[in-house]
C-alpha cells in the first residue's frame, strides 16, 4: 500500500490565472437575449395588452355601461323586482341546476354502462356518443328542435302512430331547452366519469369486497366518493355551460332566461340593461371558473398503481342480453337522430314541409342555392374569411402566451393564464356585449376606430371565444416537451428564435394544428356572438340559418347546417390523424423525459 | 492554459428565499483537464453547470473562457457541447440530423458536414445508425448519440450534467471508460456533474466536493480520499469513521492525539488545522484501515462487535470502542466471528488523518 504523498500533487492546486492581457469585462447586452430576466417581459408585455384590450377591457366597459345611468335601479331589480331581471335570473339558475342533474344522470348512466359491462353494439355506442355535442350549437338545437318540440318529427310520428288528436309529447318550453341542453352537455359528465373509471384501480373496489362490503356498500363508500372529484368539475362546468346557453331557449321560445334578455334588450335598443345583465352573467361565470381551479387545484383521487385494466362484466343473462341489444340500437338512432334529420332535411324543398311526420318532397335544389346564388354563398364565404383570420390571431397569440405561461419565469404570469381562461368563461352573448360597449366608440385598441358595424368586430369576437382553444392544446402539448430539448439547441448554437422555431414549436405543431382547427370549425359554426354583432354584409353561415328558419326556408337552413356538419367531420377525421401523429411524438417524449 | 474560471460565483432563485444555490464559488480548470463536480442532490454542481453552459446568469461573481469574460453571454454563444441528464434528444429527427443540428447552425458545408457527422458517430460507435429514429434507440445508444452531438461541433468546453444516471449499473461502468477515452482522444476540456463518487473518481483529473452551495474541497481523487478536507467530505467520498479525539500536542503538519485506551498517536494534518493542546480534533479512519486483531495484542484498541455483515471480498463489522461505533472493513476475518466477540482492533496511523468539521 502507498503512503499519502507528502507534498501536495500539482494536479491539486489551482493554477492561478496570469494573464497579461486584462480581462475583458462582459455587461449583459442590450437586444433580444431569452436569458436576460427582461426578457420575458418583452415577449409577454404585448400579448398582456392584447388580452387586456379585447378581454378585460371591454368587460369593465361592459360594467360602466351598465352603471353609467340608474345603476343602482339595474343592479336591483335583480334581487327586489317582480320583474323580468328576477324571474330571468331565477329561470336561469333553475333550467342550469336541472340541467346538470340530467346530464350527471345520462352521463354517468353512459359511462358505466359502457365502462364496467361489455354487450353486443357497445362499440358503435362509444364511436359515436360525442356526436350530438358535435353540432354547432345553432344546428344542434334545430335539429332538437325538429326532431321533439310540437312540430318535430317524434310526436307527430306518434300522433299519427297512436292516431290521437295532438302531437303526442312534444316538448316545449323550458323542458324543450332541457332536453337540448341534456343531450349536448352530458358529455362533460360522460367523459369525467369514464376517465375516473378507467383509471380506478380495480383492486380497490375488490379489496371492499374482500373486507365484506355489499355491493350498494361499495358503491357508497368506495366508487361514489372516488368519482366525486370528477363529478363536480363537471358540474360546475354544465352549470355554467347552461347559464351561458342562448340557442336553446332562442329556439325553443324561454324569453326570460338572461342570455335571452341581453339579446332582447339589446335589440331593443337598451345597452345599459343588456350590460347589467351581461354583467351579472359575466361575474358568475367568474365565479364558477375560480371555484373550478379552487376546486382543481386539490388532490384529486387517481389509481396508485398501474398494470391491471378495470375488468367488464359480461352480461350473461338472456333476457338482459336483449334489453341490452334492444337498448343499444334505440340509443344509436338517438344519438344520430340529429345529424340524420338535418341530413334529411337539407334535401327537402322549402315550404313544402306543413303538417306531414318528415317532409313530402326532395329536392338538390337547396344545395344549388347556396353554392350558386350570390346571395345565398355570401355567408359561406363570410363565416370562412373571418373564422381564418380569427383563428391565424389565435394561433399566434395562443401559442406565444402557452409558451410564455408553461417556459417562462415573470411576475404576473398567473394573471395572463387567468386572462386567457377568462375569454373561455364568457358567455358568447357576455363577449358580443363587451366588445360592443368597448368599440362602440374609438379606443386605443381599436386605434381609435369605431368596429362596432364593421367587418373586424366579428373576427375580433371569434378571436376572443376561441383563443382558450389554441392556447389549451398548445399548452397541453408543450407539457410534453421537455425543455431541455430546446436548451440543447441553445447549447448548440442556435439563438432564442431558432431554438423555438426549430425544436419547440415544431414539437408542439401537432398540439397547436388541433386547437387551429377546432377553432376555425368553431368559428364557423358560431352564432351566439355573431347574431349580436352582425350586419347584413358580414352575416356569417349561422345568422343565415336563423333567417333561413324564421322566413321557412327550413331546407335552405338545413342545407347550409350539412355544409358545418360536413366540415366538423372532416376536422374530426384529421384530429384523430393528427393525434396518431401525436402519440409519436409523445412516444419520443416519453424516452428523452 | 485556464480553459474556465470562475471567480466568486454565486446563484440566488428569486423564488427559493435568501438561500443561495450556489454559495460564492472559485474554480480554475485548466485547458484538457477532466474536472468533475461532485456532490449531493441540492448541492449545486447542477446549477453551476447551467450557469457555465449560460442557462443561468450569477447573481454575483464571473465566469471566464480563457481570458473572455462570457459572464452575461448568452448559451449559443458560448460553444459549448452540453450532454444533459436525459439527453435531450430532438425526437422529430433521426441519429444524423440531431448531430447535425450544431454544424448547420455553424454553417458548415454539406461535405464537411457528413464527414464530421460520421466521424463523430464512429467516435462513439454508432457507425451506420445516422437513419435512425430517436425512438428506436436504446437508452445507452441515445446516450452515446447526444455525446456525439455535442462532441462535433468542436466544442472549447464539454459539459456532461449526470449522463450515465439513466443507465443501468454495468452499462455505466462500460460508459464511463468510453466517456473518458473520447475526451482524453479529442483533448477537450470536460466539466463533470455527478453524485457517484466512485464515478468521479474513475474518471477525473480533479473533483471538486460540494455541500449546500459551496465547494469544500478541491483536488484529485486520491487527494480528496486520503486527504478529505472536511468530516463531511470523508463521509462522502466512500466511508470514513470521523473520530472526536483530544489534542495533546499540536504542530505545524502532524497533532498528537489521546486514543480511548491512553496511548497517544501522532496524526497529520493540515497546515491550516487551527488545533492547540485541549482542543477536540476530528480525525477521519477509513474501515479499510483498521486491521482486525486479537483482544489481548499489544498496542491494539479493545472493542465488542454489533455487527457482522459478510459481503465476498471483505467483512464489515461495527465494533464498538469505548461507547463508539467504529467501522471496519476487514479482508481476512477469522471463521465464526460474531457479535459478541471481543476484538482488537490495530491502527494504520499513517493513514489517519485531521479534517475540519
Amino acid at each position: 500500500m502507498s503512503t499519502i504523498p507528502a507534498a501536495p500533487s500539482a494536479a491539486t492546486v489551482p493554477p492561478v490565472t496570469q494573464d497579461p492581457v486584462p480581462p475583458k469585462v462582459d455587461r449583459p447586452r442590450r437586444g433580444l437575449n431569452a436569458n436576460s430576466p427582461w426578457f420575458p417581459y418583452l415577449l409577454v408585455f404585448p400579448l398582456a395588452l392584447i388580452l387586456f384590450g379585447y378581454v378585460v377591457q371591454p368587460m369593465f366597459a361592459t360594467f360602466a355601461e351598465s352603471v353609467g345611468v340608474d345603476g343602482v335601479a339595474n343592479y336591483t331589480e335583480f334581487v327586489t323586482g317582480s320583474g323580468v331581471a328576477r324571474s330571468a335570473l331565477l329561470t336561469s339558475l333553475m333550467i342550469s341546476a336541472a340541467s346538470v342533474l340530467l346530464c350527471g344522470i345520462v352521463g354517468v348512466a353512459m359511462a358505466f354502462l359502457l365502462k364496467r359491462f361489455s354487450f353486443p353494439g357497445r362499440r358503435l355506442i362509444e364511436a359515436i356518443i360525442l356526436v350530438p355535442a358535435a353540432l354547432p350549437p345553432l344546428i344542434g338545437a334545430i335539429s332538437f328542435q325538429l326532431l321533439y318540440s310540437e312540430t318535430g318529427i317524434l310526436p307527430r310520428g306518434l300522433q299519427q302512430l297512436l292516431g290521437t288528436e295532438n302531437p303526442v309529447l312534444p316538448f316545449t318550453g323550458i323542458a324543450g331547452v332541457l332536453v337540448v341542453h341534456t343531450f349536448t352537455m352530458y358529455p362533460f359528465f360522460y367523459l369525467a366519469a369514464s376517465a375516473a373509471l378507467v383509471g380506478m384501480d380495480p383492486s380497490v373496489e375488490e379489496a371492499a369486497y374482500n373486507l365484506g362490503a355489499s355491493r350498494v356498500r361499495v358503491w357508497r363508500t368506495v366508487l361514489l366518493p372516488m368519482l366525486t372529484p370528477a363529478l363536480v368539475s363537471a358540474s360546475l362546468l354544465v352549470f355554467m355551460t347552461s347559464l351561458a346557453s342562448y340557442t336553446a331557449p332562442l329556439l325553443f321560445g324561454v324569453d326570460r332566461t338572461m342570455t335571452m334578455q341581453i339579446y332582447i334588450n339589446r335589440t331593443n335598443g337598451d345597452l345599459p340593461m343588456a350590460s347589467t345583465y351581461a354583467s351579472v352573467l359575466a361575474v358568475s361565470s367568474v365565479l364558477f371558473l375560480l371555484g373550478m381551479r379552487w376546486y382543481e387545484g386539490r388532490r384529486s383521487y387517481r389509481s396508485q398503481s398501474k398494470g391491471v385494466a378495470s375488468h367488464r362484466r359480461e352480461i350473461t343473462n338472456p333476457l338482459g342480453k336483449w334489453l341490452a341489444l334492444v337498448a343499444s340500437v334505440l340509443a344509436t338512432m338517438v344519438l344520430l337522430a340529429p345529424v340524420a334529420t338535418i341530413a334529411l332535411v337539407a334535401f327537402s324543398r322549402d315550404g313544402s314541409w306543413t303538417t306531414e311526420v318528415i317532409p313530402s318532397e326532395y329536392t338538390m335544389q337547396n344545395f344549388v342555392t347556396i353554392f350558386s346564388d350570390p346571395g345565398a354563398y355570401r355567408p359561406i364565404l363570410n363565416s370562412l374569411q373571418m373564422s381564418l383570420l380569427a383563428t391565424v390571431g389565435c394561433v399566434v397569440v395562443g401559442v406565444l402566451i402557452a409558451y410564455a405561461v408553461r417556459r417562462l419565469d415573470f411576475r404576473g404570469r398567473g394573471l395572463l393564464d387567468v386572462a386567457v381562461m377568462l375569454a373561455w368563461a364568457l358567455p358568447g352573448t357576455v363577449v358580443a356585449i363587451n366588445l360592443i360597449s368597448a368599440f362602440s366608440t374609438g379606443n386605443a385598441f381599436s386605434f381609435g376606430q369605431v368596429l362596432i358595424g364593421t367587418f373586424w368586430i366579428m373576427p375580433l369576437a371569434y378571436f376572443v371565444r376561441f383563443l382558450p382553444l389554441v392556447f389549451r392544446s398548445s399548452s397541453a402539448t408543450l407539457a410534453q416537451i421537455d425543455p431541455s430539448l430546446e436548451e440543447a439547441a441553445r447549447n448548440l448554437g442556435a439563438p432564442w428564435w431558432r431554438a423555438f422555431g426549430t425544436v419547440t414549436l415544431r414539437l408542439m405543431l401537432p398540439g397547436v394544428l388541433a386547437g387551429a382547427l377546432l377553432a376555425f370549425v368553431n368559428g364557423v359554426g358560431e352564432f351566439v356572438a355573431s347574431v349580436l354583432i352582425y350586419t347584413s354584409e358580414t352575416a356569417p353561415i349561422s345568422v343565415e340559418i336563423n333567417n333561413r328558419m324564421y322566413s321557412f326556408e327550413v331546407g335552405t337552413a338545413a342545407a347550409y347546417g350539412m355544409l358545418q356538419v360536413v366540415l366538423i367531420f372532416l376536422v374530426m377525421v384529421f384530429s384523430g390523424r393528427l393525434q396518431n401523429g401525436g402519440r409519436a411524438t409523445r412516444e419520443a417524449a416519453k424516452w428523452t423525459a | 492554459m485556464i480553459d474556465v474560471t470562475l471567480e466568486s460565483v454565486s446563484k440566488r432563485f428569486a423564488r427559493a428565499g435568501d438561500t443561495a444555490a450556489v454559495d460564492d464559488v472559485d474554480i480554475s480548470i485548466a485547458a484538457g483537464e477532466f474536472f468533475t463536480l461532485l456532490g449531493p442532490s441540492g448541492c449545486g454542481k447542477t446549477t453551476t453547470l447551467r450557469m457555465v453552459a449560460g442557462f443561468y446568469f450569477p447573481t454575483s461573481g464571473r465566469i471566464r473562457f480563457g481570458t473572455e469574460d462570457v459572464t452575461h453571454r448568452p448559451p449559443n454563444k458560448r460553444d459549448t457541447g452540453m450532454v444533459f441528464q436525459n439527453y435531450a434528444l430532438f425526437p422529430h429527427m433521426s441519429v444524423a440530423q440531431n448531430v447535425a443540428y450544431g454544424l448547420k447552425i455553424r454553417k458548415v458545408g454539406r461535405a464537411e458536414s457528413a464527414r464530421r457527422i460520421e466521424e463523430a458517430l464512429g467516435q462513439v460507435h454508432l457507425a451506420g445508425y445516422g437513419d435512425r429514429r430517436i425512438d428506436q434507440l436504446s437508452g445507452g445508444q441515445q446516450q452515446r448519440v447526444a455525446l456525439a452531438r455535442a462532441l462535433v461541433i468542436r466544442p472549447r468546453t464539454l459539459l456532461l450534467d449526470e449522463p450515465l444516471s439513466n443507465l443501468d449499473a454495468k452499462l455505466r461502468e462500460e460508459t464511463r471508460v468510453e466517456i473518458r477515452r473520447i475526451q482524453q482522444e479529442a483533448g477537450t476540456t470536460a466539466i463533470y456533474v455527478t453524485h457517484d463518487q466512485s464515478e468521479a473518481m474513475a474518471m477525473s483529473d480533479r473533483i471538486a466536493v460540494m455541500e449546500s452551495g459551496r465547494v469544500r474541497q478541491i483536488g484529485a481523487p486520491q487527494e480528496i480520499y486520503h486527504r478529505p478536507a472536511t468530516a463531511f467530505v470523508a463521509r462522502f467520498i466512500g466511508r470514513s469513521n470521523v473520530l472526536s479525539l483530544p489534542v495533546v500536542t499540536a504542530a505545524a503538519e502532524t497533532v498528537t492525539v489521546g486514543l480511548p485506551d491512553g496511548s497517544e498517536t501522532a496524526v497529520a494534518a493540515p497546515t491550516d488545522h487551527g488545533l492547540r493542546a485541549g482542543d477536540t480534533a476530528l480525525v477521519s479512519v477509513r474501515p479499510e484501515h483498521l486491521g482486525l486483531t486479537s483482544a489481548t495484542e499489544a498496542g491494539a484498541l479493545t472493542g465488542r462487535v454489533t455487527e457482522v455483515e459478510f459481503t465476498g471480498m471483505a467483512t464489515n463489522l461495527v465494533v464498538e470502542v469505548a461507547g463508539e461505533p467504529v467501522q471496519v472493513a476487514a479482508i481476512d476475518v477469522p471463521d465464526g466471528i460474531a457479535v459478541g466477540d471481543q476484538v482488537g482492533l490495530r491502527l494504520n496511523r499513517d493513514r489517519m488523518w485531521v479534517v475540519r468539521p
